[in-house]
């Protein structure tokens, strides 16, 4: 058990640069997603933090010692790959046992530890089998077992369910759940899949080409993204984002495309501003036409059964902003436009050059 | 194939059945001869039968030789054979292994270098060389032993070759995996990377025999002693020249002998033979 | 060509390619710069001095008429091994690609002559045509043909030729066969359905498909022809009657080991190794521009 701390490391592959300045500190036991688009550097860090890559400068720390020198196996970790990384010609027993006899344990604590672990997930009628007579979900234990047994301070994920179909993801996901608050392990968990990160991580690192954009609780970045670009990476479909000026002392905001909308509540200390305004598809609520904030013209609808996904433009031709609203009803107007209102505490506002969130 | 023609099906099969017949015919022939004794052969036309001297004449040529040319019992050189081929065989499969290995997974300097350098043995065959590494052999005192027999020839790439197409295709994350484990590189190799190339070692194993049993040029150069002498330049020593002069019956025999090692290899191994000859050839 | 570099050792890669390195400079290098050495030299009668005289061999060599001759002996061996190796193993294999039943067997039986070795295969021609006593021989003589290749040259060319394309002859077969398999087989239906018969998908879709395979067997048969029949020709004609069967790789080893000219024989080993260093060079070229189609 360990905690991680990351110290504005960064990492260039000769001329080009792929992680600029990352820095978090990770709490013993704690379960952080790392998580970003590709190529964003997400698996370049944890690969780091495992010892594969080497780094260019800045400090990796696992309990109280700086791991930049050390070897992947003296840095008491270990590591869940991506294509789980089986050894195809030894039994699932071998496999796991394999870096326990290479530490010259005795069989006997061997045994115990495979056998323990076997338990843990489910995997104590497979030992004698190869892992090419294993399924996909079934590898991936075993790969978690092999994790296991070292008894690592820092247990590391490479995006371990991407090769998983859609319910065999879910199921694991559970599975990883349980697994961690029984062991209590601290977790590095890398991936690119949102939904992953929201219900796996305590905390989050929303990577983007090689930066942390917003370091912090799942709940956190959906309610307060720090970046317009992690406010469109969480949550599906993303957020909208209206690029227009304040005005009438913060009450109001012109769109472009000669579209207005009205804030639920006033923002005067950005009159006078172009800004981006940010309001998530989930978060809109039909109303009656006096009571609207915008009125989108609809261009089309999907229908989802329990919801509605309304894809439409503001402002008179269609080149206006576009908006999406996911509405809780299957009942609603094919075309026209469609009085549409939120809440304060759901509206954003982000500067248009930075993307950075503005405070209220 | 994709429209039923019975006579173009008809014809295909009577080209095979000819190619075939036309493939085996020497052999047969040969076999034949091996089982008549000197006389039948003689007598224009020989028969096409096989006779009834068969135990005889193996007996006499594998203990026995012959009494012109070349005296040595096959068996002997049935031994050498087998000792040069296995050799060169294995030598080369090992070497190879390790020489992949270190190229694929490590970088250092000269890499691509030593590389190269082993790259170019592809192009030039022994033949082009015979003389001056008759002489290195000769000043290393090695003419006439196993040894000067079989190192010049582990000297080619193919295998480094086969060896490095197939580490590549080894996924990363294994190594990794290994490495994370705790294995060095030299326990990575004999854990991991040895039993997965168990295949192309087969492969390689099929190739490398019949090319190691079949050598010619070079046993001929530099043995003189006939204890050293392989199966394939016993036999031609033991034509001296005109039909009449020799045992031709017992020329035969040995050929018999000469060409079933290999091509029960070829046979019981087919598979990867053929996997060893297209893969080599990449 | 490359993996992420996975372990990292200052002295273990070079212990691990010294074996092959050593064993490639020791015998292959050396040897091959000597030979490069030798060709530069004359060395006197008894052999004890020798002595530098730049390329003044080569220049024997190319007013020799024998050595001329060994080329074109050489040119004519070599395009009637490819061509006719080729073109029945291509034969061959169509045939086999074609039969549903027996693929099998027919395949097995058509490989195994590559594990005889060329000598031998010389061996066995020879007692089969053999003037006296051949069986062909008698054959030959009931269809009024009067055989003997030891007085005859074209004779005796015509035998190696024919030993030399059963020796290659299934490894041939196999690379067409692969080749053949390779195809896939909705390019054949396609063609089908567009109307083309038999003959006619051979020659506009199979054929080209498999000019790649046939390029890279007509190097190989070339090589082979150059090299890997030494064992024939020393097996049954030793590059007679008259030097008609003197192909180059025969030539230098009679040059160097019987007639112990070193000189001359060096010379000629130079000149072959230019040879297939063209040859394997144009290989590769050409196999590097087949990787991008």
């Amino acid at each position: 058990m360990a905690a991680v701390s990351i110290r504005n490391v960064h990492k260039s592959f000769g001329a080009v640069k792929v992680i600029q300045g990352i820095s978090m500190d990770i709490a013993d036991g704690e379960f952080v997603v790392m998580v970003g688009p590709s190529g964003c550097g997400k698996s370049t860090l944890l690969r780091m933090v495992a010892g594969l890559e080497a780094i260019t400068s800045g400090e990796i720390a696992i309990g109280d010692r700086v791991v930049n020198n050390l070897e992947p196996k003296d840095r008491n970790i270990a590591m869940v790959f991506q294509n789980y990384a089986l050894y195809p010609h030894m039994s699932v027993y071998d496999n796991m046992a394999y870096g326990l006899r290479i530490q010259g344990r005795t069989k006997a604590d061997i045994d115990q530890r495979v056998q323990r672990a076997a338990e843990i997930l489910e995997l104590s009628k497979l030992l004698k089998r190869r892992p090419r007579e294993l399924s996909g979900g079934q590898r991936q234990r075993v790969a978690m077992g092999r994790a296991i047994v070292r008894e690592p301070t820092v247990f590391l994920f490479d995006e371990p369910l991407s090769n998983l179909d859609a319910k065999l993801r879910v199921q694991m996901r559970s599975e990883l759940q349980s697994l961690h608050q029984r062991l209590k392990t601290t977790t590095l968990y890398v991936t690119h899949d949102q939904v992953e990160a929201m219900t796996l991580a305590h905390r989050m690192l929303i990577m983007n080409a090689g930066r942390s954009e917003q370091i912090g609780a799942p709940l956190e970045v959906y309610q307060k993204p720090a970046t317009t670009f992690v406010a469109g990476f969480i949550g599906s479909p993303p957020m909208n984002l209206i690029p227009g000026r304040i005005g009438e002392g913060g009450k109001v905001l012109a769109a472009d495309g000669d579209a207005r909308v009205r804030l639920p509540e006033p923002r005067s200390a950005y009159d006078g501003r172009n800004v981006l305004l940010g309001v998530r598809p989930e978060h809109f609520d039909t109303c009656e036409p006096g009571a609207a904030l915008m009125s989108p013209d609809i261009d089309f609808i999907e229908l989802l059964g329990s919801d509605s996904l309304v894809y439409g433009h503001l402002g008179a031709d269609k080149s206006g902003a576009r908006v999406a609203a996911r509405l809780h009803t299957s009942v609603v107007a094919k075309e026209g436009r469609l009085p549409l209102r939120f809440a304060a505490e759901h509206m954003h506002l982000f500067d248009p050059e930075s993307g950075k969130r503005l405070e209220a | 194939m994709v429209e039923r023609r019975p006579w173009l099906d008809f014809l295909s099969h009577g080209i095979l059945i000819l190619g075939v017949i036309v493939i085996a015919f020497p052999v047969y022939v040969t076999f034949v001869a091996s089982t008549l004794s000197l006389e039948e052969i003689m007598s224009m036309p020989m028969p096409l039968w096989p006779g009834d001297r068969l135990i005889e004449n193996y007996s006499q040529v594998l203990f026995a030789g012959t009494s012109t040319g070349s005296t040595a019992p096959v068996a002997t050189m049935l031994f050498n054979s087998t000792v040069v081929a296995l050799c060169i065989t294995i030598g080369k499969i090992a070497i190879s292994l390790i020489s992949a290995f270190a190229i694929v997974y490590f970088r250092f300097p000269f890499r691509m270098f030593f590389f190269w350098m082993i790259f170019i043995t592809l192009m030039l065959p022994v033949e082009v060389r015979i003389i001056p590494t008759f002489q290195v052999i000769a000043d290393l005192g090695m003419l006439n032993s196993y040894a000067g027999l079989t190192l010049p020839l582990i000297a080619s790439a193919t295998a480094t070759f086969l060896f490095r197409q197939f580490f590549m295709t080894i996924p990363d994350e294994l190594a990794e995996a290994a490495r994370m484990d705790g294995a060095g590189p030299m326990r990575f190799f004999w854990d991991v990377v040895l039993p997965l190339s168990k295949t192309s070692m087969a492969a390689l194993f099929v190739i490398q025999f019949i090319y190691g049993w079949n050598q010619y040029l070079w046993p001929l150069l530099i043995t003189t002693d006939e204890s050293m002498y392989t199966v394939v330049i016993g036999i031609k020593r033991m034509i001296v020249g005109g039909d009449a002069a020799n045992e031709w019956h017992l020329v035969m025999a040995t050929a018999m002998l000469a060409l079933l090692p290999p091509a029960a290899v070829v046979l019981l191994m087919q598979k990867w033979f053929i996997k060893g000859l297209v893969e080599t050839e990449k | 060509m490359e993996k992420r570099v996975v372990f990292r050792s200052a002295w273990l890669p070079f212990v691990l390619v010294a074996p092959q390195l050593a064993i490639t400079v020791v015998f292959f290098f050396w040897p091959a710069s000597q030979a490069v050495w030798y060709s530069f030299q004359l060395q006197d009668a008894f052999g004890l001095r020798s002595q530098f005289v730049g390329l003044q061999n080569f220049y024997t060599l190319f007013k020799d008429s024998n050595y001329l001759l060994s080329f074109r002996t050489t040119a004519v061996f070599s395009v009637a091994v490819a061509g006719i190796g080729i073109a029945l193993s291509l034969l061959l294999a169509v045939m086999a690609d074609r039969v549903v039943r027996g693929a099998m067997a027919y395949k097995t039986l058509l490989i195994w002559p590559y594990a005889v070795a060329a000598a031998v295969a010389g061996v066995l021609y020879a007692f089969m045509f053999a003037p006296s006593i051949g069986i062909v021989t008698f054959m030959l003589r009931q269809f009024g043909v009067h055989w003997d290749w030891v007085i005859n040259g074209n004779q005796a060319m015509l035998l190696v030729i024919m030993a030399a394309v059963w020796n290659q002859i299934s490894y041939n077969f196999l690379f067409f066969l692969a080749g053949l398999q390779s195809i896939p087989k909705s390019l054949i239906e396609a063609a089908a359905i567009d109307g083309a018969g038999p003959a006619r998908r051979f020659w506009s879709i199979i054929f080209p498909l498999l000019s790649p395979t046939a390029f890279f067997l007509l190097v190989v048969n070339v090589v082979y022809a150059f090299f890997g029949t030494f064992g024939i020709i020393d097996a049954i004609t030793q590059g007679g009657p008259a030097q008609s069967t003197t192909i180059l790789v025969y030539k230098v080893y009679h040059d160097g080991v019987k007639a112990a000219d070193i000189g001359g024989s060096s010379a000629q080993s130079v000149i072959l190794m230019a040879i297939v260093i063209a040859l394997t060079v144009v290989q590769f070229r050409y196999i590097e521009r087949r990787v991008q189609y």
